[in-house]
């Protein structure tokens, strides 16, 4: 066959930043009509390399070409990457969600008739569109952020394909979504193909890109590492790829005897998300909570950590009951919350270091107000030795971290107060495969202590090879708690769609 | 060998970090530079003492205003507290209430005011950009209705000479400014209320969920800053020998402007209060400077105004790169 085999071909690509070759002879050809996934630890220059494709950043000079279709191409910016029949649909999606499906996809060139928006075209051609792609209860009125997830998420990939997009990207779209709509999202990336599309699938989750990819290749530290038909790899085989060495079992769990109960919750209630909730938690134990997004899961975590409201019920910590009105109340009982998002709800970002890890701690520590920088410079050294926080000082801002090493830094902030029940929520989400097993070591660390954890997640393996036990939320309500013994991916499914 | 160069590095962080703020300092010395040339008068003892003497009361507002931008908020309401606080106390002193007595009711009834305004804010929500707009009229508003609109007169003489007696050959108006500095300075980066106020500006979400009582810090940020507003006013009193309700008009520009050219970001978590003096020192020095060469001080009007465009754009270009 001729060279039209492929959609993209990127040949030798290299790109210098300012003191770092974030790419480096990086090879990448995605044949046509097949989904292709692009794999590789954070930093490994996966972002880099699409946003080379798209426009957003240009190869360095002296490096090799870009070819679509066979053709060679000059790809400048973003708008020539459209022309080019390129779209990318990102994990934090360029929408607006206050506008209506239809605006939204029209963004920027809505149809006008005599210089008015000709909204009744508008809304017929998107009805249309979605019509195409088999997402017929999509309304085109609706306003965007009345939309679950999933379905903004099908919005941005009609508006791509409105766009007569050949190629698609998808960087990290399921980072959101849970197992359900995965599969949903996957149907339809599996009908685009039918379509001749060809798609690029960047995911951290391995066993979605088992599930839909047909070729895959893996990027480590900038370099190009290999490409690999999917049915010849295992996942084991891609995980060496991309770290470069074995990393023996990921899921880091040791047995630990488990003590006295220490947080107890009786028929817990806020608002709609949290009904009835009643559980215990016992010192050296892992309780998981698995559930789709938007069971609650986060909810009932919040409302004991007292950042949402409490309407009833009763929680006993160490046998004891106490009242929760805010944070600082939970916090005071030993409660440490690592948040969903870390950005957002954990870190003070513009602040540094020594700053966030002594955030919590600071409370209690400084003498009338005043704060022992002394103390904080100690406790701080120590967490970053003890952690393995990579800084190249305690005053960097945390901004310029990277994930693990903000989610280490968001741990740290309660190991200095020895909070004794942690929970983490969504905890190793969008951090690397070595940060991960240093967070599930640390955790077991933590249980050796008498400390318990409750760790929500929605990777079914992660949870099964972290956990004690594991609590299903559906709906705002506890519908099963599993030993880890009994517990199976379809068990956990069945009891999280009931 | 090897410790020297750490010793570089830790030289060359110092710099790198602190390059804004020498980058202030040297604006600074150039505007004095120049205007030394261009003036002879200038650098004279007068003249010094005068441009430190107006700095003094703008910059007390400006230091308050600090730690309302930093917390991620903005009070348009500290020029008509300094009004009403400057007719509060003409009004006591003139009935005849001792100096000190009438000093503290002043400040107690600024505290409330910010008080208002934290509790609109944190209670109700409102931003505070409208919060302290509504306060900004109310405070004025006050200030006009306890005069009557009425320059007040007939100070104590020991009052009025507050403002323009010496110690040490400083203006006592600058000995108050170094004393507010030097505390703001103390609780902006040594207590944990200053580390909040840096926190708070980061996020709301994060502060909170780190357990700090969001209410306490709003009060007090807000409350802080009118009582600072507060000693501003009985200063520009004292200098102006008399209780003028429009006085303090403006100030708010002032301030903001203090700060924001001082290298705090508008956004929060990010300023000092050695920044906002310098940027206080470098409006005034304009002001002053504009004043020797006989620039109309309309004009100096606008150039202020496109210097706080100016102090921001750079920021923005800054955070970009």
């Amino acid at each position: 066959m001729s060279q039209e085999e492929y959609a993209v071909e990127m040949e030798n690509i290299t790109k210098t930043f300012p003191g770092v070759k974030a790419l480096d002879q990086v090879n990448f050809k995605v044949k046509k009509g097949e989904i292709h996934g692009l794999v590789g630890e954070n930093g490994a220059g996966k972002s880099t390399l699409l946003k080379i494709l798209m426009g957003v950043h240009q190869k360095d000079s002296e490096s090799g070409d870009i070819l679509l279709n066979g053709k060679k191409v000059e790809i400048n910016n973003p708008i020539m990457a459209e022309e080019h029949g390129l779209a990318a649909v990102y994990q934090h999606m360029m929408l607006a969600p206050k506008l209506s499906v239809a605006e939204n996809i029209f963004l920027g060139q809505q149809p006008t008739k005599n210089g008015i928006v000709n909204w009744e075209y508008m809304y017929q051609e998107t009805a249309k569109l979605l019509k195409s792609l088999d997402l017929d209860e999509i309304n085109p009125r609706a306003r965007l952020d009345t939309l679950t997830n999933v379905q903004q998420e099908m919005v941005a990939i009609s508006k791509a394909i409105s766009h007569e997009a050949n190629i698609l990207i998808f960087d990290e779209p399921t980072a959101l979504l849970a197992e359900k709509e995965t599969e949903e999202l996957h149907d339809t990336m599996l009908d685009l193909r039918e379509k001749g599309v060809s798609i690029i699938y960047v995911n951290h989750r391995l066993d979605e890109v088992f599930e839909v990819c047909d070729r895959v290749t893996v990027l480590r530290d900038g370099k190009y590492i290999g490409s690999r038909e999917i049915s010849e790899v295992k996942e084991d085989d891609l995980i060496t790829m991309m770290v470069g060495r074995e990393i023996g079992d990921l899921y880091y769990k040791e047995e630990i005897e488990k003590g006295e109960k220490i947080l107890e919750v009786n028929n817990l209630n806020s608002g709609k998300n949290v009904k009835n909730a009643s559980f215990e938690l016992h010192k050296g134990e892992v309780l998981g909570f698995f559930g789709l997004i938007g069971a609650g899961r986060t909810e009932l975590l919040r409302t004991i950590f007292g950042a949402d409201k409490i309407d009833s019920g009763e929680i006993k910590i160490n046998q004891k009951e106490i009242k929760i009105r805010k944070p600082i109340d939970s916090i005071k009982a030993g409660i440490g919350l690592i948040p969903e998002d870390r950005q957002k709800q954990g870190l003070a970002l513009p602040l540094s270091v020594q700053d966030n890890c002594t955030l919590v701690s600071s409370i209690y520590s400084s003498n009338l107000g005043v704060l022992d920088k002394k103390k904080e410079e100690k406790e701080t050294k120590r967490n970053v030795d003890e952690l393995n926080i990579k800084t190249p000082s305690i005053r960097q801002k945390v901004k310029f971290l990277s994930g693990g090493n903000q989610q280490k830094v968001v741990i740290a902030k309660w190991l200095n107060v020895d909070a004794s029940i942690l929970f983490f929520d969504e905890s190793t989400v969008g951090i690397d495969i070595g940060a991960k097993k240093e967070i599930y070591k640390l955790m077991a660390d933590l249980l050796k202590n008498d400390k318990a954890i409750i760790f929500i997640s929605s990777y079914l393996p992660e949870l099964l090879g972290v956990c004690d036990r594991i609590a299903v939320i559906s709906e705002g309500e506890i519908t099963g708690i599993l030993d880890r013994e009994e517990a199976t991916e379809e068990k956990l499914l069945q009891l999280a769609t009931v | 060998m090897e410790e020297k160069t750490v010793q570089d590095n830790k030289l060359l962080n110092y710099f790198k970090n602190n390059l804004s703020k020498a980058t202030l300092f040297l604006v600074l010395f150039v505007m004095w530079g120049i205007l030394s040339i261009l003036s002879p008068y200038f650098f004279t003892y007068n003249n010094i003492f005068n441009l430190v003497r107006q700095t003094s009361v703008i910059a007390v507002v400006a230091t308050g205003m600090t730690f309302v931008i930093i917390s991620g908020g903005i009070d348009l309401s500290v020029g008509s507290i300094v009004g009403a606080s400057g007719i509060i106390v003409s009004m006591l002193l003139i009935n005849g209430t001792p100096i000190l007595l009438a000093v503290l009711i002043t400040l107690l009834i600024c505290l409330g005011l910010g008080a208002v305004s934290g509790m609109f804010i944190y209670e109700g929500n409102v931003p505070p950009f409208i919060a302290t707009l509504g306060m900004m009229s109310m405070a004025r508003g006050l200030a006009l209705l306890l005069s009557g609109g009425q320059i007040l007169t007939g100070l104590p003489r020991s009052f009025i000479n507050f403002a323009q007696v010496t110690f040490l050959g400083i203006p006592m108006l600058t000995i108050v400014l170094i004393v507010v500095v030097a505390a703001a300075f103390f609780v902006l980066t040594r207590t944990r209320f200053g580390r909040n106020v840096y926190t708070i500006g980061s996020s709301d979400e994060v502060a909170r969920l780190s357990g700090i009582n969001m209410r306490v810090n709003y009060y007090a940020i807000y409350m802080l800053n009118a009582f600072l507003s507060g000693v501003a006013g009985i200063m520009l009193t004292s200098r102006l020998s008399s209780g003028i309700p429009t006085s303090g008009n403006m100030y708010e520009l002032d301030a903001i402007a203090s700060v924001v050219i001082g290298g705090a970001s508008l956004s929060g978590a990010e300023g000092s209060v050695l920044g906002t003096i310098i940027g206080a020192l470098i409006m005034s020095t304009l002001r002053n400077g504009g004043n020797l060469l006989g620039v109309d001080p309309f004009w100096l009007r606008m150039a202020t105004g496109l210097l706080i465009v100016l102090a921001v754009l750079f920021d923005q270009v800054r955070k970009k790169q």
